[in-house]
């Protein structure tokens, strides 16, 4: 098994956090595991992304044509990753965001999220990146979400303690809306 | 110890074993994981200069060296950071300077001094891609600089090129190994992504036995003074002192040579590739093997000492041999002159910071494979009609018309062909 | 015929007493410096202070690029050659790994205030406890006497055969008044060889350089105007009274700075003005040297 996702949007909206969180959560399942953030000028440009690639053996090119899931938390990432997912993949989209365009593929599945909403209801409209994770594990299940919570419990107690709460809550959030597959 | 090296609860039961496994493993940034292994091996001081992608190494530093007692200083260019370097150094110091490719560039003086001066030093480079200012992305472009005499003289210094964050980290240990046992600067070379990227790695840390050395400055007392230079105005000293510095090289490429195989046993085609080229022939290899090629993978761990002789070893037995880099080529000229035409060498490299993708490298060994298939098939057939010459002509002429076939592989290896679509060179 | 190894003690009367002798720690050889050279004045002075002050033992020396690139044959301690330049910084690496040590640059005006602007400027910022000698002979002496940022203006060399002529090739730089701005800066001076008297000055300000890093204060640095009658086509008299004149003028001697002392002792003489025909003013006051 050797699956990959990219998170992209704009700087701020916990992409490269998220992908950590991921990354960490398969450490505890025991995969292998590889994140690569999009480094440089780019970041600065407003728009940021990481990849995480998930194998149950060693990873070998950390560079990937085709996504299995990607998260699209913007306009722009839509346009970039859209296209990168592998037909039968997954596409999550941020529709707080996005309102009305779509990846117009169907090969892929789509799924919509208002994950400002979501993350609100979830204990912090700011994680919106925690809703999408909380909907990736959901539907794919490349991590255990025991594995998920444990990860942002501790990279959340070292940084931010005060945010736990938050972030379990929005990850439960998202995870619920990706099993029942919440439309915008 | 920070936040990043934690290793916490959760996650699906497991036997004890994959218990001790997962709780030793924790994710950590290529930069930041390499820094840490320095300290752990006993680094005594740091000096760097920030540039990207490397910054969060320099940083790492900033931050633990002064935890520890110990020195990190940020100076005012790579000139600065260099040759302070060489100052602790001098004194018996286990120094560590990283920078990445025009910060390397600024470096090649006090390197030569080093080589030359015989001053232990391990230097990290964080390749991106050049010419010039370049760009940031990842690359393999100082191949040639870090190899082939960075500064100016007759002197090498061993490379060492790992592929993954945890390899990385070891062979930082080893350089510092390297660099007191030889008496000599050592690279660490690997590219942005190695850098920038996070994998689980072990905290399994080393710290190398320290040498009393009968060089280093500490201040004359009770002994007479000692003096670290490398110039000699005398051309016969001059030249004894470079005889001297061969010998250790050729100690060097004789006891320190490393290299990794993959998938070896029976490959028919060979990869040849290092640091993060060779995670994308890996994956290129598996791909490969689906579509019926027999790939396999040869990584050289030191570029220098480059595994000539092991690469050799392996061309004698492959139909054909393809370099796969993050430059225009320059590996690849080191293994045509290991290999020496014994089978056909292909390249497929990109620049400016892109990588290959594993498609991309699999379709550079299918036309490699076709085009080795059909000399082969063409040699095959040649053969047959020697052969059946041969039954009606004396022994020596078939002997003779052996003798002027064209060695396998040269039309091959010259062709000129375009890259992008995997051609060879 | 035994001499008394210590003048300081009385000598039975008749007896030799012993006037001067040469410090162990200046090795005992010809140097090859040019005849009427000055370097050999200054490691002189640069032996006896560190004989003095007992440093020897724990000192960890950095040779430059330039003339006195072979410095290390002629002082017995520890010595490590230091790319063009590039001293400071090698000293700097010295330092902080080595604190207990007694940390000491030797270079010339284009090794320090040309090719090494960046090294030694930072080293200052930082207030490196270093000592720095720095020999101002306003000339690239050991590649055939061209054109240093020292290089007076009008001054003809192998590469300003014409003299230097500030449009094309600017001006000469003051560096330890630049220097001697920067807070990490503990003690900045400029002495000279000329003579005797000024020789004297010039050790005191040494002693007083060296004094400041065993102290535990920062940077400090003394410049020493020298001459280099090869360079300047001079006789090795001739170049001494070229150095107290033009070059002096130029170059105004005392002390810039000891912060050690809280106090600005000499204040950087006026810039000439370039345009201006070099004029014959009164020398700069050297009084200003306090006494070690």
């Amino acid at each position: 098994m050797e699956r990959s996702v990219v998170f992209s949007g704009f700087g701020g909206q916990g992409l490269l956090f998220t992908g950590q969180v991921i990354a960490r959560a398969a450490i505890k399942d025991g995969l292998e595991v590889f994140w690569i953030p999009s480094y440089g000028p780019e970041m600065r440009g407003g728009t940021a992304s990481c990849t995480v690639i998930v194998a149950d053996h060693p990873i070998g090119s950390p560079v990937v044509d085709q996504f299995d899931a990607a998260v699209a938390m913007n306009l722009p990432s839509l346009r970039k990753f859209g296209p990168c997912v592998a037909p039968g993949g997954l596409l999550i989209v941020n529709s707080s965001l996005v309102i009305s365009q779509t990846s117009a593929r169907g090969d892929i599945v789509e799924l919509r999220l208002p994950c400002t909403e979501l993350a609100a209801k979830g204990g912090d409209d700011k994680l919106v990146s925690i809703v999408a994770l909380g909907a990736l594990v959901a539907r794919l299940g490349w991590v255990t979400p025991e594995s998920v919570r444990a990860a942002l419990r501790e990279i959340s107690a070292k940084k931010r303690p005060e945010i736990i709460d938050a972030d379990l809550g929005v990850f439960a959030a998202g995870f619920d809306a990706g099993r029942v597959g919440v439309a915008a | 110890m920070t936040d990043t090296l934690e290793v916490g609860g959760g996650g699906r039961p497991k036997s004890s074993e994959e218990e001790a496994k997962r709780r030793a493993r924790v994710l950590m940034k290529g930069n930041d994981a390499v820094a840490e292994a320095a300290i752990q091996a006993g680094c005594d001081a740091y000096f760097g200069y920030p540039i990207t992608p490397q910054a969060e190494l320099l940083e790492w530093m900033a931050r633990r060296m002064p935890e520890l007692g110990r020195v990190f200083v940020q100076a005012e260019s790579e000139l600065g950071a260099i040759n302070m370097a060489l100052g602790a150094a001098a004194t018996g110091a286990r120094v560590l300077v990283s920078s990445s490719s025009p910060g390397i560039s600024l470096m090649a003086e006090a390197m030569s001094y080093m080589a030359g001066s015989g001053t232990p030093m391990v230097l990290i480079n964080v390749m991106r891609a050049g010419p010039g200012l370049g760009g940031i992305g990842p690359s393999q472009s100082d191949y040639f600089q870090a190899t082939k005499g960075h500064g100016h003289g007759d002197y090498r210094v061993p490379v060492l090129a790992p592929a993954s964050i945890g390899e990385a980290m070891d062979l930082t240990v080893d350089a510092f190994e390297l660099a007191e046992r030889y008496r000599t600067p050592v690279m660490v070379v690997f590219d942005g992504i190695l850098g920038q990227a996070m994998e689980p790695v072990e905290l399994r840390f080393r710290n190398p036995a320290r040498r009393t050395f009968d060089w280093a400055l500490t201040g004359a007392a009770g002994r007479p003074a000692r003096v670290i230079k490398s110039i000699d105005l005398v051309p016969e000293v001059l030249e004894k002192r470079n005889i001297a510095l061969q010998r250790k090289y050729a100690e060097i490429s004789r006891h320190e040579v490393r290299w990794a195989t993959e998938s070896m046993e029976d490959a028919e085609y060979v990869l040849v590739a290092y640091g993060t080229a060779a995670r994308v022939a890996r994956s290129a290899i598996e791909k490969a093997r689906a579509k019926g090629i027999k790939a396999g993978l040869f990584r050289p761990i030191t570029l220098w000492p480059f595994p000539s002789r092991e690469l050799a070893r392996v061309a004698r037995h492959a139909h054909a041999i393809l370099t796969v880099e993050l430059s225009s080529g320059q590996m690849v000229e080191d293994v045509r002159l290991a290999v020496e035409g014994r089978c056909p060498v292909g390249f497929h490299g990109r620049m400016g910071g892109l990588v290959p993708t594993p498609d991309e490298v699999v379709g550079a060994l299918k036309a490699l494979h076709g085009k080795v298939e059909r000399t082969r098939e063409h040699e095959r057939e040649e053969q047959r009609k020697r052969q059946h010459a041969s039954a009606a002509a004396p022994a020596e002429r078939t002997h003779r018309a052996e003798a002027d076939a064209p060695a396998r592989g040269h039309a091959l290896a010259n062709a000129p062909a375009g890259r992008r679509d995997g051609g060879e060179r | 015929m035994t001499l008394n190894p210590n003048p300081e003690l009385p000598a039975r009367p008749g007896a030799p007493r012993l006037i001067y002798r040469k410090p162990d720690v200046l090795a005992d050889r010809s140097t090859h410096y040019c005849p009427g050279c000055g370097h050999g004045i200054v490691h002189r002075l640069l032996a006896e202070v560190m004989t003095e002050l007992d440093l020897p033992a724990h000192t960890i020396a950095v040779a430059p690029v330039g003339c006195a690139v072979f410095a290390y044959d002629y002082l017995n301690v520890d010595f490590v050659e230091a790319p063009h330049g590039r001293a400071p910084a090698v000293a700097t690496g010295i330092r902080r790994v080595r604190p207990e040590a007694f940390v000491l640059t030797y270079q010339g005006d284009g090794d320090l205030a040309a090719i090494g602007t960046a090294e030694i400027v930072h080293a200052a910022a930082r207030g490196e406890r270093i000592t720095a000698i720095f020999v101002n002979n306003g000339i690239y002496g050991m590649t055939g006497g061209q054109m240093a940022p020292t290089t007076l203006l009008g001054q003809r060399t192998t590469s300003s055969p014409t003299g230097r002529d500030p449009l094309l090739m600017g001006y000469p730089i003051r560096i330890t008044e630049m220097l001697a701005q920067l807070p990490g800066v503990t003690y900045a001076a400029r002495g000279s060889i000329a003579d005797a008297s000024q020789i004297g000055k010039l050790k005191a300000m040494i002693r007083r350089a060296c004094m400041v890093q065993i102290e535990g204060g920062g940077f400090s640095l003394v410049e020493a105007l020298s001459n280099c009658p090869v360079g300047w086509g001079m006789t090795p008299q001739e170049s001494i009274e070229h150095l107290k004149g033009p070059v002096v003028e130029a170059y105004p001697l005392g002390v810039i700075v000891d912060r050690a002392l809280a106090a600005v002792v000499t204040e950087p003489g006026p810039v000439p003005d370039p345009r201006a025909v070099p004029a014959d003013g009164p020398a700069p006051d050297a009084t200003a040297v306090p006494e070690a």
